[in-house]
């Protein structure tokens, strides 16, 4: 499972290595380490956020290892969604369902709609909504954009999805 | 006359607003392609309906003050592909009309210039994304060159970027706006949070759209691009039938609207790379390089060395679209 935490080092030199020891050797994959030396806590400390994939079973060791080295943990949670992405719906989008739309796509376990921004200017016009959808990964991600173009297609419905953005 | 000079007897074949470009273009770029050594020499004319032949070569200037006055180029009563058939020349520049069904009159004047050993300059789409194939390999045998830029993006030199300028790397994608219709009425749309019909309407009156609009705003123009690249670029054996094709017509201004909110702007995006060729409306963000505005072409290709390289352009316009004609020209015989 892939884990975001934030913890807090005491301003003293070596203090990160305390942290990162652990995950290493308990076998961690450790994915990122944002170091804010400049924000310091009111408290004195230096918050970092971890994000790092590791064992269910193992998430208690790290932790407790954390804290008897004095590495504070803050926030610890499962990361389950990494990947955001938006896409346009335009048609008769709440006669066609829309629940069962949103359904299609909370229905696969990797993939969520997490907002929904709708527009319906006349009764007789066609709606446009713009759907956030989140998910577990890129690969997730595309597999949720096919089956909500799939199911658009199904119910008449234009749907724009975003250029893959590796260009920037 | 300047030493080693290489006269080229051409024909402008198709004298609507691209072949009329070219001539001007001609007439404009006459000592700078003396002084790289080219004396192009336009021995016929010909619309649909007349032409104008010279063995010594055309007067340019008079045939577009008759083209203005008169509707015709000249009093000869010769069709193009006659032309092409039965008077001796080197250079065979198509500028016909394009049929995206049949080829139109482009298609056979293609075949007999090939068939006569003379090279071809285009802008016609139609053909080339109808048959590439049969055309390319007819070129090769007769040992014609045939060269396009003028087909895909108009100014924006896309064809010879990814060929020549790129050699060596492997083109993994390229992915763009190859209709300038399309962009501005969805530019438009989105300032003026008005409907499609409104800014259609609007493109129409400033000469954007043409008066049946079918053909950019459908997609159809941006589908038979890609389908040219691909054959071209990406040796997929594709016709304009291949492509996934969706157009602009159903784009509400609530969804341009709400794309904004998001930071997005949306774009008729064609796409082409080993497996797929579409066209649609997608989401590009704001201050991507492929969110440009108004008329523009923009391309980006996607390649195994140099990473992406990006170009924009004019799409569309006499002058800018016999630009790439005569740098198709140029690269031909200036050897």
């Amino acid at each position: 499972m892939r884990i975001s935490m934030d913890v807090e080092l005491k301003d003293i030199p070596g203090q990160l290595l305390l942290a990162l020891n652990p995950i290493s050797e308990l076998k961690g994959n450790l994915i990122s380490v944002v170091h804010h030396h400049e924000k310091r806590t009111p408290r004195g400390t230096i918050p970092v956020q971890l994000v790092f994939e590791i064992n269910h079973e193992k998430l208690n060791t790290i932790i407790s290892r954390f804290e008897d080295s004095g590495v504070e943990v803050i926030r610890s949670g499962e990361e389950r969604f990494l990947e955001h992405g938006a896409i346009i719906m335009i048609g008769h989008i709440i006669h066609t369902d829309i629940q069962d739309t949103i359904d299609k796509i909370d229905s696969t376990g990797f993939a969520e709609v997490v907002d929904l921004s709708l527009s319906m200017p006349r009764i007789d016009k066609p709606s446009s909504a713009l759907l956030k959808i989140d998910a577990v990964g890129k690969k997730e991600m595309n597999d949720a954009m096919s089956l909500l173009k799939t199911v658009a297609k199904e119910k008449d419905l234009l749907v724009i999805e975003p250029i893959e953005t590796e260009l920037m | 006359m300047v030493i080693g000079m290489k006269t080229i007897r051409a024909s402008i074949i198709g004298f609507g607003a691209v072949g009329q470009g070219v001539a001007e273009v001609l007439l404009r770029k006459n000592e700078y392609l003396k002084n790289i050594g080219l004396d192009i020499k336009v021995i016929a004319v010909a619309d649909s309906r007349s032409a104008a032949i010279d063995p010594d070569g055309v007067d340019l200037s008079k045939v577009l003050s008759h083209k203005r006055t008169e509707g015709t180029v000249g009093s000869e009563k010769l069709t193009g592909l006659e032309i092409i058939k039965n008077v001796d020349h080197e250079l065979v520049i198509e500028t016909t009309p394009t049929d995206i069904n049949t080829g139109g009159v482009g298609l056979p004047n293609m075949l007999a210039a090939f068939e006569h050993g003379r090279d071809v300059v285009t802008s016609n789409k139609g053909p080339l994304a109808l048959k590439y194939r049969e055309l390319a390999e007819i070129a090769k045998e007769n040992g014609s060159n045939f060269k396009f830029e003028a087909t895909v993006g108009g100014a924006m030199p896309i064809i010879n970027l990814t060929r020549d300028v790129l050699a060596g790397n492997e083109i993994l994608s390229i992915e763009g706006i190859f209709n300038g219709t399309c962009n501005y009425i969805l530019t438009r749309m989105m300032e003026e949070h008005a409907s499609y019909e409104q800014m259609l309407a609007e493109s129409q009156e400033l000469g954007i759209a043409e008066t049946d609009p079918t053909y950019d705003v459908e997609g159809i123009d941006a589908a038979s691009k890609l389908v040219i690249l691909a054959n071209s670029i990406f040796d997929i054996d594709a016709t304009y039938k291949d492509v996934d094709v969706t157009g602009i017509t159903k784009i509400t201004p609530e969804s341009l609207m709400l794309a904004q909110d998001d930071g997005y702007v949306i774009k008729l995006i064609g796409e082409v790379k080993k497996d797929l060729i579409r066209v649609g409306p997608r989401l590009v963000p704001v201050g991507h390089p492929l969110a440009v505005g108004g008329t523009l072409n923009v391309a980006s290709v996607k390649t195994d060395l140099a990473g992406t390289v990006t170009i924009t352009g004019r799409g569309a316009g006499s002058i800018e679209t016999a630009s790439a004609i005569i740098s198709d020209i140029i690269s031909i015989y200036r050897k």
